[in-house]
């Protein structure tokens, strides 16, 4: 295995309703560092499912998942321990309602990471400083705008200094005059070196930011390429269709 | 008017006055306070963790791999329905009886019985509403705690209960309510609360309208001043949520 590999998926399945839907139907991808890996496909495609068992959010029922070097899928291995390396967002934010921004931001830091309260603040108001929301650290989610709120829920990703980003959709769920805002963080966290894994129906986001664009349809990886490949030359009918309606 | 106005003085003075038989009353109402109080903090420590093994138990059966673990949380919901079966089954008279005369025979202090039993009892329909509480929190706040790489009990711990506890208050208060009253059968295992201590004073005197009606008037204070804290604290709730 190649150095450089962070995350190994091997002929993932993902079987639902004891195998009358079949969502993931081996899916083979090597993910690697501070790689931007866009994951586009029509609805019910599977990328989602696809996402999520990459921190085991969803269990496979076949195939594996190797984080640097590590099998996560096999039973005896302590995954709460791998989900602190992969930070996670999500289209409806799922920031905690009844703590402030800075608590959580802090929350994962000094609990499980066992960090003095102060250091983990101070990291998280330098991270907030970065996304110019600073001044909501007092503020409950409720407070806050969609775009803030996502903002907010990268940071708290952040906070727990990740090797991997996996972000669900992470503008589906906003208006759109404040997808703009999100994606910019996003473009610095990939500007930085991040590696990410971001499920997306923002194309402009895909073929500027992606270093690679994975096109799932039906539960597999259909077509694979840089996103000139993808966006300018498809190759598969599937795609062809996919890119015309969403274009 | 001014005649049956003396006799009632006359009357009141003769029950609660005379031999300070008023102190029936307000020992029994300390005492019917204290078994309330206890039994609700026995109720909502037993409310929340058989919620927990209900609902997640419920929410992980179908996931759970096999071994000790799994064997161990089918047990424990075995137990917890069991407890929840008999105990919203049977009446609580009973079960004071059966506390009393049954399982905590050796001890002396009814007020310690008489709060277990109730405690045990409310613990039952207090689970049920933590379990409502539990499920009725998005999945999305669940998942992301354990994105962040909180085990399963850390999440309930820290972002599943306090919101849960929070959309239930309203209705843990009404258990309490619904508690106080309850405890009136107290006097089933000779504990003066505060319906023994009326009755007590009947005994007496013979005279049953004044006591008794002093009785029944002081829950009702009571219920009338914690619904409107309830009340109050609903509308306090409601507010921080904007």
């Amino acid at each position: 295995m190649s150095a450089d590999i962070i995350i190994s998926v091997r002929d993932l399945q993902k079987h639902f309703n004891a195998g009358a839907v079949h969502a993931l139907n081996g899916v083979s991808v090597d993910i690697e560092k501070s790689e931007v890996l866009v994951v586009i496909g029509p609805s019910g495609s599977g990328k989602s499912t696809f996402l999520r068992c990459l921190n085991l959010l969803e269990r496979p029922t076949g195939g594996s998942v190797v984080f640097e070097g590590v099998d996560i899928t096999a039973p005896r291995t302590n995954i709460n321990l791998y989900r602190r390396r992969m930070g996670m967002v999500f289209q409806h934010f799922n920031l905690f309602p009844h703590m402030t921004v800075l608590r959580n931001l802090t929350l994962g830091p000094t609990e499980l990471l066992k960090k003095p309260q102060a250091e983990a603040e101070g990291k998280a108001m330098q991270l907030l400083e970065r996304v110019g929301l600073a001044d909501r650290a007092g503020a409950y989610p409720s407070q806050l705008s969609g775009g803030q709120k996502q903002r907010i829920a990268i940071v708290r990703a952040l906070c727990m200094e990740p090797d991997v980003m996996l972000f669900d959709e992470p503008t589906s769920a906003l208006d759109p005059e404040m997808v703009g805002e999100v994606l910019d963080v996003m473009k610095e966290l990939a500007k930085m070196g991040m590696t990410m894994v971001v499920v997306t129906h923002e194309m402009g986001f895909a073929r500027e930011v992606a270093d690679r664009v994975l096109f799932m349809d039906e539960g597999v990886i259909v077509e694979q390429g840089t996103p000139e490949e993808i966006f300018d030359r498809p190759r598969s009918e599937r795609l062809q269709s996919f890119l015309a309606k969403v274009l | 008017m001014a005649e049956s106005f003396a006799s009632l003085k006359e009357s009141f003075v003769f029950n609660f006055i005379e031999g300070a038989r008023w102190k029936y009353i307000t020992n029994g109402l300390l005492v019917t306070l204290k078994v309330t109080f206890f039994a609700l903090l026995l109720g909502i420590v037993i409310g929340v963790v058989v919620a927990m093994i209900r609902s997640s138990y419920d929410k992980t059966k179908d996931e759970m791999q096999p071994g000790p673990g799994k064997w161990a949380m089918t047990v424990l919901n075995a137990v917890a329905r069991l407890y929840l079966t008999v105990i919203r089954g049977t009446p609580v008279v009973v079960q004071l009886l059966i506390g009393y005369f049954v399982i905590f025979v050796s001890s002396t202090n009814t007020v310690f019985v008489a709060s277990m039993v109730f405690g045990i009892n409310s613990g039952a329909y207090i689970t049920e509403i933590i379990r409502g509480g539990i499920m009725s929190i998005d999945p999305g706040q669940f998942e992301a705690g354990r994105s962040i790489g909180f085990n399963y009990i850390q999440t309930m711990r820290f972002i599943i209960i306090p919101q849960a506890f929070k959309n239930v208050l309203p209705s843990l208060a009404n258990e309490f309510i619904a508690l106080l009253k309850e405890t009136a059968v107290c006097g089933y295992i000779g504990l003066m609360d505060l319906t023994k201590g009326g009755d007590v004073i009947r005994g007496r005197t013979f005279s049953a309208f004044m006591p008794l009606i002093a009785v029944a008037l002081i829950y009702l204070i009571l219920v009338i001043f914690f619904s409107w804290l309830v009340g109050k604290l609903e509308r306090r709730l409601r507010s921080s949520e904007r």
